[in-house]
């Protein structure tokens, strides 16, 4: 079991800030956060690669924090992969073997057992630079593999791959913690997390601000900046506050717009989504119905699953209409438009 | 082909015209002392005992030389490459510091450190080492002068391996000894391959220290200087080319193997 507590480095104008999570044994453990978040710094941190200014690192109840490289039972994956350009394919994977392992028939079956599962057999006799990048990607995989890793550190493992190659390296990384394998993963695509973790952990500008399984995090997210990875483009932390008239509980997002939930046991600062799907747009005044408002149209352009809206309604919110087809009488970028929001396209729950 | 012909402004004339000056003055006196030897001359002064004893002793001192001392110079160009300390900067001024001052003060400061009177000096003849007037001496002089060519090649070779493949290899479970033996060696070596040459034709052709630490036994460059003094420039000339043209076939197998490197 791995154990970081309060890791905190400076780095000139950067630092990583009390980062604390804890990883299972047979983990899948993914990191996520945009470029520049300090994903990279945290795995060199684990790995030893730089030391924090304070903080602690436990393997197993013991304090590794300061421990030498080469005694740190991590296999770090780098992002540029750093194959050795000097030696060959079979070289770079038997590196960590050394002389009487290499020739010894146990460490030849290792090194044929790894590359055989990771398809790279064919590939031993090669130099590094006649590979393709998903060739070099599971000879980097391969090499650190050998050396019986007891955490798997990938920084960025499918960023440089063509996206032909994603899933077979995807569900390779699977099948090894299928076997058992703990893994830390570091990512900017949330797909990527989704479809591998067990447990995800987001960082932001240094610091981890929400943790949980993908379900949990996705699902409920606590920051615009999680909402924005989870794919909720309408997400908001407002306040709840009483109608004046009707004692119900609404949520005011801006002068113009307030919304009326279900009544609801909640309090305080709130996380609001609403759906994009669940907003219709109208010409004339509906006749019926809550949550009913005007806005203006900021921008419509063409996506993947039909149309989206930009709408101002003192902010901005999102609207999909999955036909492609909008109502008639909606044209135009810069038309006032009356909306509504249907009442199950709307998710209230306590940050 | 009109527009092939670029105009020349009066500028680049006077470049062009400058440029040509500074490669006559290097070609034109070496040229010259070439075409005045015949190649029987070369031959005559090439059968002289004394001349080929010389030439092997040069190369074999400074060949020595080199090698015994990269073994030290080689791990510490390494560490000023790897490391950032106080005082790195003082330090790679003190590699520095035999190339700037006057080589036969250079000679001096090492016949004082070598000399039997001095520390070094009673602590070798202890081991049965003596140095001045000897070989070992010779090469203590010629590696005093020639190691910074080694150890700066070296650095810069060390300086552009990136850091992160010895990273890795320290993952990967390998001592920092093996790193630099099976990492840092092989990704530095032509670097420090064209320093050791570099090296080595240094200071073979070292002239100035080596003739205060031991005029005998005499190395080349020293021999040339005698027949000068005694015997004037045209016996001295054929032993200079001949002398010449071996430092050069050195110098042309160092731009060789730099030249390899862009390629490999």
């Amino acid at each position: 079991m791995l154990e970081v507590r309060q890791l905190t480095r400076s780095f000139g104008d950067f630092s990583l800030q009390n980062i604390s999570f804890t990883v299972e044994r047979g983990d899948y453990f993914v990191i996520l956060g945009l470029s520049g978040a300090g994903k990279s710094l945290l795995l060199e941190l684990l790995a030893g690669l730089e030391l924090p200014d304070s903080g602690q690192i436990l393997l197993n109840g013991k304090d590794i924090t300061r421990e030498k490289i080469q005694r740190r039972p991590f296999g770090l994956v780098f992002q540029d992969l750093a194959i050795f350009p000097h030696l060959s394919v079979r070289a770079n994977i038997a590196y960590s073997l050394n002389k009487r392992e290499g020739k010894a028939t146990a460490g030849q079956e290792k090194l044929t057992a790894i590359t055989r599962d990771l398809g790279i057999r064919h590939l031993l006799d090669r130099r590094p630079e006649t590979l393709s990048g998903g060739e070099l990607q599971r000879v980097a995989l391969a090499r650190v593999l050998v050396h019986d890793p007891e955490i798997l550190l990938l920084d960025e493992p499918l960023a440089s791959i063509d996206v032909s190659l994603k899933a077979g390296i995807r569900s390779l990384l699977r099948k090894l913690h299928r076997n058992g394998q703990t893994i830390i993963h570091v990512t900017h695509d949330e797909e990527e997390a989704v479809s591998l973790a067990g447990k995800i952990a987001v960082i932001q500008d240094g610091a981890i601000i929400q943790q949980g399984t993908p379900g949990e995090v996705f699902s409920k997210p606590g920051s615009p900046f999680v909402a924005r990875f989870a794919g909720h483009p309408n997400f908001f932390t407002p306040r709840l506050e009483a109608d004046p008239e009707s004692g119900k509980p609404l949520v005011r997002l801006s002068n113009a717009l307030t919304i009326n939930i279900p009544p609801t046991m909640l309090r305080g600062k709130i996380c609001l989504i609403i759906d994009p799907a669940a907003i219709r747009l109208f010409a004339e005044k509906p006749p019926a119905g809550e949550n009913v408002f005007q806005a203006m149209i900021r921008e419509i352009y063409p996506s993947r699953q039909g149309l989206e809206i930009l709408l101002d309604a003192g902010i901005p919110l999102l609207v999909k209409y999955p036909d492609a087809k909008l109502p008639e009488g909606i044209v135009r970028e810069g038309d006032t438009v009356w909306a509504m929001i249907a009442g199950n396209g709307i998710l209230c729950y306590q940050d | 082909m009109a527009l092939s012909v670029r105009k020349y402004s009066g500028f680049d004339l006077l470049i062009i015209f400058l440029s040509g000056l500074v490669l006559l003055f290097i070609v034109a006196p070496l040229l010259g002392m070439l075409l005045r030897t015949t190649p029987g001359q070369l031959f005559e002064v090439s059968g002289k005992p004394e001349v080929m004893h010389s030439i092997v002793l040069t190369l074999g001192v400074s060949f020595s030389a080199t090698l015994v001392f990269a073994v030290a110079a080689v791990p510490f160009a390494y560490f000023l490459a790897r490391r950032t300390f106080h005082g790195r900067r003082l330090v790679n001024g003190l590699v520095d510091l035999p190339i700037v001052i006057p080589h036969t003060a250079a000679g001096i400061a090492m016949l004082g450190f070598i000399s039997r009177e001095s520390v070094t000096g009673k602590a070798a003849s202890l081991l049965g080492l003596e140095l001045v007037g000897r070989p070992a001496g010779i090469a203590l002089a010629m590696a005093f002068v020639s190691l910074p060519f080694l150890i700066n090649a070296a650095r810069d070779g060390f300086a552009s391996v990136p850091v992160r493949y010895e990273k890795a290899a320290l993952n990967l479970g390998a001592s920092p000894f093996r790193v630099f033996i099976t990492i840092a060696l092989p990704l530095a070596w032509k670097q420090i391959l064209s320093g050791l040459v570099l090296m080595f034709a240094r200071g073979m052709s070292e002239f100035g220290a080596v003739v205060i630490v031991a005029y005998h036994p005499m190395v080349t460059p020293v021999l040339v200087y005698e027949w000068f003094g005694a015997y004037g420039l045209r016996y001295a000339r054929p032993a200079a080319v001949l002398f010449m043209l071996i430092a050069l076939a050195f110098f042309i197998v160092l731009r060789l193997l730099t030249h390899r490197r862009h390629h490999a």
